[in-house]
């Protein structure tokens, strides 16, 4: 008898997925991968949008182009899934049932979540960059801009790619001097963390380069308000902060669907077993990407990790077995600098980002958190792995799904 | 490492969380509040009573988490705990510094 799998989500882990499990499994297993969108984005492509490093066309390719044969695609709005039906329903009323459920609808922003963050302010000086739209517009905003202050705030943790605002930061730096104006840009970064990043070796070192770049760091700052009129922003605390441009990554929320589901956390998460990957609601529905609510970063590579592990999971889960509690966290992130250069960082659930050498120990050529060519050089290529590579599930060489100690400085 | 608060030799964090929540009591919560410069009022002792909970029940925390508990608003949160309203309530509370997913 023919069984399902229904895949939630077509972007970067549900695309991975179908290709990863149509390659697994024997014809008896039908596949469908839902999505309310026609378009796959490389989301880590918005962040070189607003200062012309790509173009959107460069960024956007149909969703449909990535879905292997033997997958059925199915494009919509999905309502809500009823766990104890083993059923999904559409927007429409369609209804899908499963034998086994994969969610990966991701994570996205909610402005309306910071009073007055929208209103007729919204992508003319309050900008996001975490949607196509946010970035073109705030890119358009640039050209024409003549100085004054440029704040860049994060709203909340947890956010996907937290690295992606400071990398923005750097980069208008960059963009900034290149113009010959940096001397008329005031750029100042409000997050509500103690540092420039939640671990301490990485944020030692990149609290050192706001400074050197002359960016104004103001931490701690958690956004209550913005006062688009006025343009200031306010804090919990009362602490204000005028702004010329804003760029939010405001709160990010899981899809409304969990919500609707009632299976979600409080910012629509799934509760997630972040060794394993099966989520708490149900022991035939797993989670993958950005929707889960596992304490690991929200990023592309992560999902690239998760995906390896998860499969197996699946066909052993298939197979009546146990399950692998293999997942450790791993994620491995370029951070951009500007100026052509790049950092890297490698860290999992238990190390945090250190210096060393990537992927061989003690040889690189990528050079853990410290700034190099080499890396921007590995950031620029991760586009085209992306593309070929990573959402069509094939295992990139040399980097394995558990973070490696080796060529690691541990203390110093 | 070690730090005698309220008496007994306490084993905390570099940062000064409370490694063995079993080692928590009222004192050495009262004590490590003061150290923040905050003074404990009933309300400061409901939250600590609910992140606690929450703790105990293994749910992750977050500040607005805490602000949908209905014991607290996070406007409210932040009055009682000014500054990083959640790292100051967990380490008065005994508990791990919060994780923030990165
Ligand atoms: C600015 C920026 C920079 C980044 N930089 C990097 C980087 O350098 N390196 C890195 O590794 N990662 C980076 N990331 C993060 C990376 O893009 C994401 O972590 C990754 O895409 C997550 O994949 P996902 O499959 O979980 O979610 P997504 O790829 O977002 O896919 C979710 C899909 O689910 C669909 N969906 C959701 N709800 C519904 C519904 N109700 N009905 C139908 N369909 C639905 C959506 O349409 C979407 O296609 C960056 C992200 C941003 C925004």
């Amino acid at each position: 008898m023919k069984k399902d799998i229904v895949i939630l989500g077509a972007g970067t882990a549900g695309t991975m997925m179908s290709n990863h499990l149509r390659r697994a499994l024997a014809d008896d297993w039908s596949i469908t991968v839902i999505d309310q969108r026609t378009e796959h984005h490389y989301q880590p492509g918005y962040l070189f949008v607003p200062f012309g490093v790509y173009e959107p066309e460069e960024i956007v390719k149909p969703i449909e182009k990535f879905i292997p044969h033997g997958v059925d695609l199915v494009l919509g709005e999905i309502d809500r899934i009823y766990p104890d039906h083993d059923k999904v329903v559409m927007g429409d009323g369609k209804e899908y049932n499963y034998d086994i459920l994969i969610i990966a609808t991701g994570t996205n922003i909610a402005p309306e979540e910071i009073e007055g963050m929208m209103g007729p302010h919204w992508h003319k000086d309050v900008f996001d960059f975490y949607t196509l739209e946010g970035a073109v517009a705030l890119r358009d905003k640039l050209r024409k801009w003549e100085g004054g202050k440029m704040v860049i705030n994060i709203a909340e943790m947890p956010i996907k790619c937290p690295v992606a605002p400071l990398e923005l930061a750097f980069l208008a730096d960059a963009y900034f001097e290149h113009r010959g104006m940096r001397d008329k840009v005031e750029l100042v970064f409000a997050t509500p963390m103690s540092g420039a990043f939640t671990k301490p070796k990485a944020t030692e070192k990149l609290d050192y380069l706001l400074k050197e770049k002359n960016i104004k760091i103001v931490p701690d700052f958690n956004i209550m308000s913005v006062d688009g009129e006025n343009k200031t922003i306010t804090d919990y605390g009362g602490e204000e902060i005028s702004y010329d441009i804003l760029v939010s990554v405001p709160t990010n929320k899981g899809s409304d669907l969990m919500e609707r589901s009632g299976i979600g956390d409080e910012i629509n998460y799934v509760p997630t077993d972040r060794g394993t990957l099966q989520t708490k609601v149900k022991e035939n529905i797993f989670a993958i990407g950005d929707a889960t609510n596992i304490p690991a970063s929200k990023a592309g590579s992560v999902a690239h990790f998760e995906g390896e592990i998860l499969l197996e999971n699946i066909l052993r889960y298939v197979k009546g077995e146990a399950l692998k509690e293999e997942f450790d966290g791993h994620a491995n992130c370029f951070i951009e600098t500007g100026h052509g250069k790049a950092l890297l960082i490698d860290f999992n659930y238990t190390h945090e980002p250190v210096t060393g050498t990537f992927p061989f120990p003690g040889v690189g050529p990528l050079s853990l958190l410290k700034e190099s060519r080499m890396n921007h050089m590995g950031k620029m290529a991760f586009k085209w792995i992306y593309w070929n590579m990573l959402i069509t599930g094939r295992h990139l060489p040399f980097v394995s799904a558990q973070m490696t100690e080796a060529g690691k400085v541990f203390d110093d | 490492m070690e730090k005698t608060m309220a008496g007994t030799a306490i084993r905390v964090t570099e940062e000064g969380y409370l490694e063995d929540f079993n080692q928590w009591s009222a004192e050495v919560g009262a004590e490590i509040a003061a150290e923040e410069g905050i003074t404990m009022t009933d309300e400061h002792w409901k939250v600590i009573d609910y992140i606690q909970d929450q703790y105990k029940n293994e749910v992750p925390l977050t500040i607005r988490k805490v602000g949908k508990s209905g014991v607290i608003d996070i406007k409210g949160f932040y009055a009682l705990f000014p500054g990083g309203p959640l790292k100051k309530a967990s380490r008065i509370s005994g508990i791990p510094k919060p994780v923030s997913c990165i």
